[in-house]
């Protein structure tokens, strides 16, 4: 079956474009970089075609990495119907977006660079997919954190894309601190680090009721999957990330990468079905993240930055979900989420592409007439993002919520609340961009069918993607969970009223929004400002380190005890130099006595240490 | 031998003339005296050597004393030839005023 060929076919596309592309003609490098992921995309389909049903697993080892005493890691790809999921979404909107890109990057310097970073993120993010071992599911992680980092400080002569760049990497490095030492318990307990043998083990050993050694590594794990899923408390980098080109927020910050902290999660089920207080903590996170960020997104101005916090938010209830043990329904709501998320993002690069870079809601307005396909699109995305009926993001939302229902009913209910300001907000920056009169100075222009073919791609998907059954297709890996009608067409309920109260702000009454702000004032100042997160951090974590780095590192112990012993090391041997050189008088007399006086000396120790036997 | 020259006397002549060699070797400015306090001392040893070699009925101190005898002879040599060039350039033969390895 090849199935090395998935990763490695973006892997070429990376080499050749990183290596050759600068002399390269853009016709070139599209070919090599649609190419390779388009091919893959091919053989990921050509593989579950042949492979079928898919009820066991189906491994392909390739070697052996690492062989160290007990430690053994090889190098295997694996692929289930959980796998076979995430390779879809994966090539298929990788392959979409790089085609969208293909458009978006037209006028860009680095044209050849952009793309060899895309190829070389998604061969690292299905390695991430593919690996049958922790550690090797650890190199696609670590990868495409770095490939993240690349892209997000693409346009590197600004100084705050750079920032941006170091933030999101430094943020996911803590993450990926707790996930190395989940890794080392997990090898200390299980003896080894794949997947089968550690969920074989896992299976046998008792459920958990008080913090043991699963809940810990089921903890740390978490930890991981905060920083690279962006949950509270490590989800800051994420709105940062903004400042990477448009293509890179849909592909790595709404669709691919950051889902790879669920999909670590979903497959580490066996563990954290065994440890329920860590399930707790996953759902509680998953659902304040969702809350909390549903709340900043409310009041941002920038479109891409109301997405980013969305992006949060939904990531969220992928959590939750998993942390209440319906993972197949997280799982589908990542795939459901990669369409819209994926649209949403694509469709704000082109209105930001027609508008020749504005990004701020207030500056646009009446955009419909100027960018029909556009905002055809992003309206479907809207639509299911906000769970109307029968759109994908309905299906899979209300999958979650029910089954946070059955787990505890106020969970139900905040999710429901979620779900309402997030159809508000989505609508907000809608209205905000397509309605009312146009607010901005440019000239504003639909974008070319390379960009707006992949949008209607994503808006058939995002509309209809919901009727692909993925939780009774993920059944014999996850337990399906069962259903309420009711509790569902509840939460869709509350969506479109989300919608309307929206429609009410923005195209009824536009003052409304103001005065209401007026009103709020604090709470509303504190919810613009992302509730000073960035401002504590940097206040309580960041400044204090860089104070110890400079004053106790640096000029403490670097400077003064390092420096100082090996100056001091100099000094010393001057100093005794400088005492030694008295000898040398140039008085040969002096000299002279100094013969004799040694000569005493060694006759006397030889008569004292009883002569010459 | 009957009342022969006891063997102290030898020694203690010999370690008399090692030390007016070694005060000589200090307290004189004039190389050339240095000189001849330094062949002194060599030949006060030559003595006690000798001396010791009688007394132990062996040759092993007679075989020393040449080879010190040929090692005074030599470094004679050399030394008085370092002089002369010293000589040369300095125009002074005190040994105080020979010294510009001062540190």
């Amino acid at each position: 079956m090849n199935l090395w060929l998935i990763p490695v076919l973006p892997f070429v596309g990376f080499l050749i474009n990183g290596l050759f592309g600068r002399r390269m003609p853009k016709s070139m490098i599209n070919v090599f970089a649609i190419g390779s992921v388009a091919l893959a995309f091919i053989w990921v389909v050509k593989t579950l075609l042949g492979l079928g049903d898919l009820e066991t697993k189906y491994i392909e080892h390739y070697f052996t990495w690492i062989q160290s005493g007990p430690l053994q890691i090889n190098v295997d790809f694996a692929i289930d119907r959980l796998t076979a999921v995430m390779l879809m979404v994966v090539t298929g909107v990788g392959t979409l977006i790089h085609i969208y890109a293909i458009g978006y990057m037209e006028h860009e310097d680095g044209y050849y660079r952009f793309f060899s970073y895309l190829n070389l993120f998604m061969f690292f993010m299905l390695i991430l997919v593919l690996a049958q071992n922790y550690l090797l599911l650890f190199v696609g992680w670590e990868g495409v954190g770095l490939c993240s980092y690349l892209l997000i400080g693409y346009y590197f002569t600004e100084q705050f894309a750079t920032t941006a760049g170091n933030k999101a990497f430094i943020v996911n490095r803590i993450g990926d601190f707790g996930f190395s030492l989940a890794m080392f318990l997990i090898f200390r307990q299980f003896g080894s680090l794949d997947f089968s043998k550690v969920f074989d083990s896992a299976q046998s050993m008792p459920t958990e009721t008080t913090v043991g050694l699963l809940t810990t590594i089921c903890l740390l794990l978490l930890v991981g999957a905060t920083g690279k899923s962006a949950q509270i408390p490590l989800f800051v980098w994420l709105p940062d990330a903004m400042a990477g080109p448009t293509p890179v927020s849909a592909l790595i910050h709404a669709a691919t990468m950051v889902t790879a902290g669920v999909y670590m999660t979903a497959r580490s089920a066996t563990l954290f079905m065994h440890a329920p207080i860590a399930m707790d903590t996953v759902a509680v996170i998953g659902l304040a993240t969702a809350f909390f960020a549903a709340t900043i997104g409310l009041a941002q101005t920038d479109i891409k930055k109301v997405f980013a916090y969305s992006t949060v938010s939904q990531l969220g209830y992928m959590f939750l979900g998993a942390g209440v043990g319906a993972f197949s329904a997280g799982i589908y709501h990542l795939m459901t989420h990669a369409f819209f998320k994926a649209l949403l993002f694509l469709g704000a690069g082109a209105v930001i592409h027609g508008l020749h870079g504005e990004q701020d809601l207030r500056q646009m307005g009446g955009l419909f007439k100027h960018m029909r396909i556009t905002a055809i699109t992003l309206l479907c995305a809207s639509f299911a993002i906000a769970g109307f009926p029968f759109t994908s993001g309905f299906f899979s939302k209300d999958a979650i919520l029910v089954a946070a229902y059955a787990r505890a009913p106020w969970m139900y209910w905040l999710g429901v609340l979620t779900a309402g300001m997030t159809a508000f907000y989505v609508f907000r920056a809608w209205f905000l961009a397509f309605t009312g009169k146009y607010r901005g100075h440019a000239h504003p222009h639909e974008s070319p069918l390379v960009m707006t073919g992949p949008l209607m791609i994503l808006a058939v998907l995002s509309l209809g993607g919901g009727f692909i059954n993925i939780p009774h297709w993920l059944e014999p890996l996850f337990p399906e969970k069962p259903e309420n009608e009711m509790l569902a067409w509840l939460s869709a309920g509350v969506g479109i009223v989300g919608i309307l109260i929206a429609y009410l702000f923005y195209v009824v009454k536009p003052s409304l929004p103001e005065s209401i702000a007026n009103a709020a004032g604090g709470l509303y100042k504190l919810v613009y400002n992302k509730y000073f997160v960035d401002e504590i951090y940097d206040a309580a974590v960041v400044t204090p380190l860089l104070a110890t780095s400079r004053v106790v590192l640096w000029k403490g112990v670097d400077a003064g005890v390092i420096d100082g012993t090996v100056n001091g090391v100099g000094h010393r041997s001057r100093g005794i130099g400088g005492i030694l050189r008295l000898l040398q008088s140039g008085n040969i007399r002096s000299y002279a006595a100094w013969v004799v006086l040694g000569s005493v000396i060694v006759l006397l120790a030889i008569g004292f240490a009883g002569g010459q036997q | 031998m009957p009342g022969g020259v006891p063997m102290s006397w030898y020694l203690i002549l010999s370690a008399i003339l090692f030390g007016l060699g070694v005060a000589g070797f200090i307290y004189r400015r004039n190389i050339i005296t240095v000189f001849m306090s330094i062949e002194l001392m060599l030949n006060a040893v030559n003595l006690t050597f000798i001396t010791f070699s009688y007394q132990l009925k062996q040759v092993d101190g007679h075989i020393f004393s040449f080879f010190v005898m040929v090692v005074a002879a030599a470094e004679a040599a050399v030394g008085l030839a370092i002089i002369l060039t010293v000589f040369k350039n300095r125009e002074t033969l005190m040994i105080d005023e020979v010294s510009s390895m001062k540190y």
